[in-house]
């Protein structure tokens, strides 16, 4: 508003104040409990320490931050290949009906929460299971698939978690793309396949990228699945802060690999902007 | 080929790829109904008889109506206090420029980044530092941080679109700056804070990861103790009561797409 007439600040700024510095006193508790040393058998601890650092350059947890990164990025791949054709549909529906219809099937998911549907999961990937049942049934398999407690099954319900986001960032970028360009491409004479190649496929980019780095981040902090589908044979780092914070009560070492995960998530999301600028200048040369 | 009957095909051959992802991504949740009504306790595809009875083990383990009441307190108090602090968020990121702007909005959008665990674990060790570990109040106010982000968005879009002018006017014509605030601008905000409500409300009783870390057997939420339930047993009780979240999610998401549009809220659609 540009009137003169305003309200004042306070009213608005002192319950943000209030949470945000209750969120913040919590991180920093995570902080501080990284600096101490774990005293078994205790929930107190001890003094100030940096061996919790230290500790995360062993093999062990080494492997499973490597573990983490690969299933991210698998997954991450595998939702953007089969989001992009729905986000697609989404934008180029021209009934209203089938526009609504497509975005509720491909955003309803996003709401169910992850126990719903991490057990969904284990009911269609186990070893009695509808994939299992149906293959065997078809004659396809002598014996059943073993998708539990292996990387396959948590990425499987890890992609399908992940595409309705990654469908609502796609579709946003596909939205943002004039239809004259391809109009203008056709009108040239580029066949239908050229003109999504040549055009549409390059200017939604941006959106690609930023889909993928979120998706990747996003799946770093994945809990339920690999817990559940992995069942402590899939380990990715939000299965060992478990293990550590609330199975051994090493709150200091917990402290320091949720540490970890936030500084992974951060430091791969702030590599979003300025990759899709990067990106988008390359695109303007063109 | 004649061009018309290559592009039918394409076409067709589009929206069948577009159709099988589309089944790929709700064939767990009808999974889920079939193995819902299996008379068998063994978890077995397709089940061989049916019944109901996994309905009325759920909706009479003790456990299950425990933590559905705790999730119904949790969820009303942390939707409704994101529902407040949100607004004021988004009215404040909206209408005003100050010194420590930015500051305070990294901080109260990085829930959405922050994995849950950190937070969860975050709020167990402040929780435990201020003589509240585990009680509602810490799970309450975890739950405010994670979906305040939804609400201050869903606020925010409604707050961007709203027409200034009528603001204007009612100043024009002599209302006090409160009056218009209650009078005009939040009563065209009503949408998108029911909206967010919510979508805060089904987030927030869904929220698994940080609940763990933050409730114990007296506070925990309905997730918390299907992961409790899962770990101990393997019968279709659980298929059963994620049949009934299903349902109740996909009806208020269809109820906040009625309000708010779905489309206009994630900003998707409409472009010509």
């Amino acid at each position: 508003m540009a009137d003169k007439a305003r309200l004042p600040l306070a009213p608005f700024l002192v319950p943000c104040v209030v949470l945000a510095v209750v969120f913040a006193a919590a991180l920093g508790e995570v902080l501080g409990y990284s600096f101490r040393t774990f005293i078994p058998g205790s929930l107190d601890v001890g003094g100030f320490t940096l061996e919790n650092f230290a500790r995360i350059g062993k093999p062990i947890y080494a492997r499973v931050l490597r573990d983490t990164f690969w299933l991210s990025f698998l997954t991450a791949l595998f939702t953007l290949l089969l989001s992009y054709p729905v986000a697609f549909a989404i934008v180029r529906a021209r009934r209203p009906w089938l526009r609504g219809l497509l975005i509720v099937l491909a955003i309803t998911p996003m709401f169910t929460g992850e126990i719903v549907r991490t057990y969904s999961w284990m009911l269609v990937l186990g070893t009695n299971g509808f994939v299992n049942a149906l293959l065997g049934g078809l004659g396809l398999i002598a014996a059943p698939i073993q998708f539990m407690y292996r990387s396959i099954g948590v990425v499987i319900a890890l992609v399908q978690f992940s595409m309705p986001v990654m469908i609502v960032i796609l579709a946003t970028a596909l939205t943002h793309i004039d239809v004259d360009y391809e109009k203008a491409a056709a009108n040239l004479g580029a066949p239908p396949s050229r003109v999504f190649l040549a055009v549409t496929l390059p200017l939604s980019v941006p959106g690609i990228v930023s889909g993928f780095i979120v998706i990747f981040a996003w799946t770093m902090s994945a809990f339920s699945t690999p817990q559940l589908i992995g069942g402590g044979k899939v380990l990715m780092i939000s299965n060992m802060v478990y293990l550590q914070g609330l199975s051994s009560f090493n709150f200091p070492f917990a402290a320091v690999l949720s540490l970890v995960a936030l500084v992974a998530a951060l430091g791969t999301l702030s590599l979003a902007a300025p990759l899709t600028k990067a990106i988008e200048r390359r695109a303007a040369l063109h | 080929m004649p061009p018309r009957i290559a592009a039918g095909l394409r076409r067709g051959s589009f929206w069948s790829a577009v159709s099988l992802i589309l089944v790929f991504m709700t064939l767990p949740a009808v999974v889920v109904f079939v193995t819902s009504l299996s008379a068998s306790p063994i978890l077995r595809f397709p089940p061989q008889s049916l019944s109901l009875r996994w309905y009325e083990q759920a909706l009479t383990y003790r456990d299950f109506r425990e933590a559905f009441a705790n999730g119904l307190i949790i969820t009303a108090f942390a939707s409704t206090i994101a529902l407040v602090v949100g607004t004021a968020f988004a009215y404040l990121i909206e209408r005003y420029r100050f010194p420590g702007k930015g500051l305070i909005e990294l901080v109260l959008s990085s829930p959405l980044i922050v994995p849950h665990f950190t937070t969860g674990f975050g709020f167990l060790l402040l929780g435990a530092r201020l003589g509240l570990a585990r009680s509602f109040v810490v799970v309450v106010a975890a739950h405010v941080t994670l979906v305040l982000p939804f609400v201050a968005r869903s606020v925010y879009v409604s707050l961007r679109n709203l027409d200034p002018n009528l603001e204007r006017s009612a100043a024009n014509l002599g209302a006090p700056p409160v009056q218009v605030l209650l009078k005009v601008t939040l009563p065209l905000l009503a949408p998108g804070m029911i909206g967010g409500w919510l979508v805060a409300g089904v987030l927030s009783f869904t929220e698994f990861t940080a609940s763990l870390y933050v409730t114990a057997f007296r506070t925990q939420n309905l997730p918390v103790a299907m992961y409790a339930y899962i770990r101990e047993n393997t019968d279709p009780t659980i298929a059963a009561i994620s049949a009934l979240l299903i349902l109740g999610t996909t009806g208020l998401m269809l109820l906040a797409n009625w309000l708010v549009g779905l489309e206009r809220m994630l900003n998707i659609g409409d472009h010509r």
